[in-house]
């Protein structure tokens, strides 16, 4: 334990932080993104995650946008545990008909302003499950969504970058939030 | 005591089913491997339904696997369930699937159909199909759920879910408690049910492939492989040495990054951050070795049957070999800190206690089954290649609490490491992938005796053993396919586990189990 503690005053972080001379993709986005999100929301943006019928696959890279590489809380993002603290619903899955009502409700809950992003192919229109008796076929059949995030399932950096547009977005916005 | 082979030779064998056997058999039957299961002298490893036939596929005491198949006159047949209650939740969903009645199934309510769907018994056929299609859909009172009682002085109920306060899969749990005590969980399933078995009936493999893939994310691999294996078993066909280990190496990956995922996450359900900010760590350079090596960071259609979709670069290889190096730095000092640490211990230690007489019953796989004293792995027994050329060890430990299924995945991943580092050393040449579509069977759909082909496979996934189950008619296409999830076995565990713990551990003892949702639902 001590040792770890020792140890952690002298190694170098883990995230990859915003750059000197390399531009990698993460570096650029974690810029834009830092701007944005204060730009328009001070320095928070709360994101609540409903797995509406994933596969889970989605819910592994968003778990690991918190890992020291990512670590999204330094923009201010994080998930949140409650539909009533959140900005942002970030829904996953075929949106299964098991699932339809407890979607519906969650977004009742969240206050306004909100946006709804829709993350990873099936939550675009079902992708490979779509057609099935079990399945309403995207998250847009049942909310309004403000943007999809493509992949099966998208990797950290592209949900980071999804969510960088969705801050642009929102911010290039004159007219209030939808409520 | 009758031996599995027995039974199946008392039955109608089924002509082309491969690599184990199934038979068609008299009510009689059935209720004498029902008769086994209930004295506990064998496991069951799956029950499922066709429109009207009911299939179980069975271990004995001599670790012999067949399946035994039951035609339901009048939709009916004689529950498994009244006797042997790891078949209770099976038959009840396939119920709702396909309208077939368990008599005597002590327990009838609807278990994945939670009267959403506007259908009842989807895949049923014939009269039954019928009658569904014209019924209305199921009114939303009808949808009520009658929890099982708990009744006594002081308790309250707690529910939660469907949606859960973290980055988690939905599902309901409905806990009884007396103050901090819980006196009784019941889990509620079936959110995530997305038809997989429906959306299979009739596709091309290359289809069925992408859905099985996609049954568990956290399993992708895994269920990928047990799908292909069970799809080359029908079909007869030979796999590429190559692809055989680069199978092998993205399971071992697979099972990797999920051990090192939940290690840590266990530990920030204890308010211990630090493991999980580390095994957070080596669970992200696992998956980009993953992607180095293999283009995905999941692996996800990376087996395809017939093969492996991409072959292993000396980059990924490098990718690969530096990742176990870091990890065989790094994670010794992580067991010590977690074995070193109190109030860690103090959570872990004698928490969410399973017995060992239950997982036997159960027959629970992986990391559950082996913390309560069940030695099974799939990868040894019934085994399959390359695993029977590699030297591993299946770790067992008898406590049964958090504890020990913490420690079964640090030998686990121990385990992984050294298997990873074998694949690599031995990896053979060649090519890594035959063409499935060309295999003599699938052009014409059917076996020289004019029947169509059916497979099965059991493979260990990181939580434990799947099966895969399924028949291939004409044209190539699938027929009907079965994905058994090793949570089955798992979920009605965990309701016994945390009997008699705080509320406060319940997250503990979920994350130690970590069973699946999207898997068990389908």
């Amino acid at each position: 334990m001590r040792k770890h503690l020792f140890e952690g005053l002298t190694r170098l972080p883990l995230t990859e932080r915003p750059p000197k001379a390399s531009q990698t993709a993460i570096d650029e986005l974690a810029r834009g993104l830092d701007g944005a999100a204060r730009k328009r929301l001070g320095r928070s943006l709360s994101i609540r995650a409903v797995d509406a019928g994933s596969c889970n696959g989605c819910e592994l890279e968003m778990h690991a946008l918190n890992n020291a590489f990512y670590d999204v809380e330094r923009f201010g993002i994080r998930f949140v545990a409650s539909p009533r603290h959140a900005d942002v619903l970030l829904v996953t899955g075929p949106v299964t008909k098991n699932m339809r009502e407890a979607l519906k409700w969650t977004y009742d809950a969240t206050p306004n302003p909100k946006w709804v992003v829709a993350l990873g192919d099936c939550g675009r229109n079902g992708g490979c499950f779509a057609g099935s008796y079990a399945v309403v076929g995207g998250v847009s059949e049942v909310l309004p969504v403000d943007l999809h995030i493509p992949g099966c399932p998208p990797s950290p950096i592209e949900i980071l970058k999804g969510l960088l547009a969705l801050l642009e977005r929102v911010n290039a916005k004159t007219a209030a939030p939808r409520g | 005591m009758p031996a599995l082979t027995d039974l199946i030779e008392a039955g109608r064998p089924v002509e082309q089913h491969a690599p184990w056997r199934r038979a068609v058999v008299a009510p009689k039957i059935w209720n004498l491997a029902v008769e086994q299961l209930a004295a506990g002298h064998w496991s069951l490893l799956g029950l499922w339904a066709e429109p009207d036939t009911v299939h179980m596929a069975l271990l004995d005491a001599v670790r012999d696997i067949g399946v035994i198949s039951l035609k339901c006159a009048g939709g009916r047949y004689p529950s498994v369930g009244q006797r042997h209650p790891p078949a209770l939740r099976l038959e009840r969903a396939a119920a709702d699937l396909f309208g077939l009645l368990p008599q005597g199934l002590p327990d009838t309510r609807r278990w994945l159909d939670h009267g959403q769907w506007g259908v009842s018994h989807p895949l049923a056929a014939g009269a039954l199909a019928a009658e569904a299609s014209a019924a209305p859909a199921h009114a939303p009172a009808m949808a009520s759920y009658r929890f099982l009682p708990a009744e006594g002085e002081s308790l309250h109920q707690i529910p939660v879910g469907p949606v859960h306060a973290g980055i988690i899969e939905p599902g309901h749990f409905r806990f009884t408690a007396s103050g901090e005590i819980v006196v009784r969980l019941e889990e509620r399933l079936g959110y995530v049910h997305k038809g997989i078995e429906g959306l299979m009936a009739g596709s091309p493999v290359e289809r069925a492939a992408k859905l099985a893939g996609r049954t568990s994310g956290d399993s992708t691999v895994a269920y990928s492989l047990a799908f292909a294996r069970a799809v080359e078993a029908a079909l007869g066909v030979e796999v590429p040495l190559r692809a055989v280990w680069l199978r092998a190496l993205m399971a071992e990956l697979e099972r990797l990054a999920n051990h090192l995922g939940d290690i840590g996450a266990i530990c920030n359900d204890a308010a211990f951050v630090l493991m999980h900010a580390h095994c957070g760590v080596l669970r992200e350079r696992v998956l980009r070795a993953s992607d180095a090596a293999f283009g995905h960071r999941l692996m996800r259609d990376r087996i395809v049957p017939g093969g492996v979709a991409s072959d292993l670069s000396e980059e990924g290889t490098a990718a690969v070999r530096s990742v176990v190096t870091e990890i065989r730095q790094r994670f010794p000092h992580l067991v010590e800190l977690y074995d070193n640490t109190a109030s860690l211990q103090d959570r872990t230690v004698a928490t969410g206690r399973l017995k060992p007489a239950l997982v036997r019953q159960y027959a629970a796989g992986g990391y559950v089954g082996r913390a309560s004293g069940r030695e099974f792995d799939a990868r040894r027994s019934p085994g399959y290649p390359p695993y029977d050329e590699l030297a591993f060890d299946v770790p067992l430990l008898q406590e049964g609490d958090v504890n020990a299924r913490v420690w079964i995945r640090i030998r686990e991943v121990e385990q992984s490491l050294s298997l990873t580092e074998q694949i690599l050393q031995r990896l053979p040449g060649g090519p890594i992938r035959v063409d499935v579509a060309g295999a003599s069977v699938a052009q014409t759909g059917v076996t020289k005796t004019g029947g169509p082909c059916e497979g099965m496979a059991l493979v260990e996934g990181f939580r434990g053993d799947i099966l895969a189950w399924l028949r291939i008619g004409e044209g190539g296409m699938i027929e009907c396919c079965h994905l058994r999830d090793p949570s089955w076995f798992q979920w009605p565990l965990l309701e016994a586990a945390i009997e008699g713990n705080i509320v406060a551990d319940f997250p503990l003892c979920n994350k130690s189990f970590n069973c699946s949702y999207s898997g068990h639902d389908l």
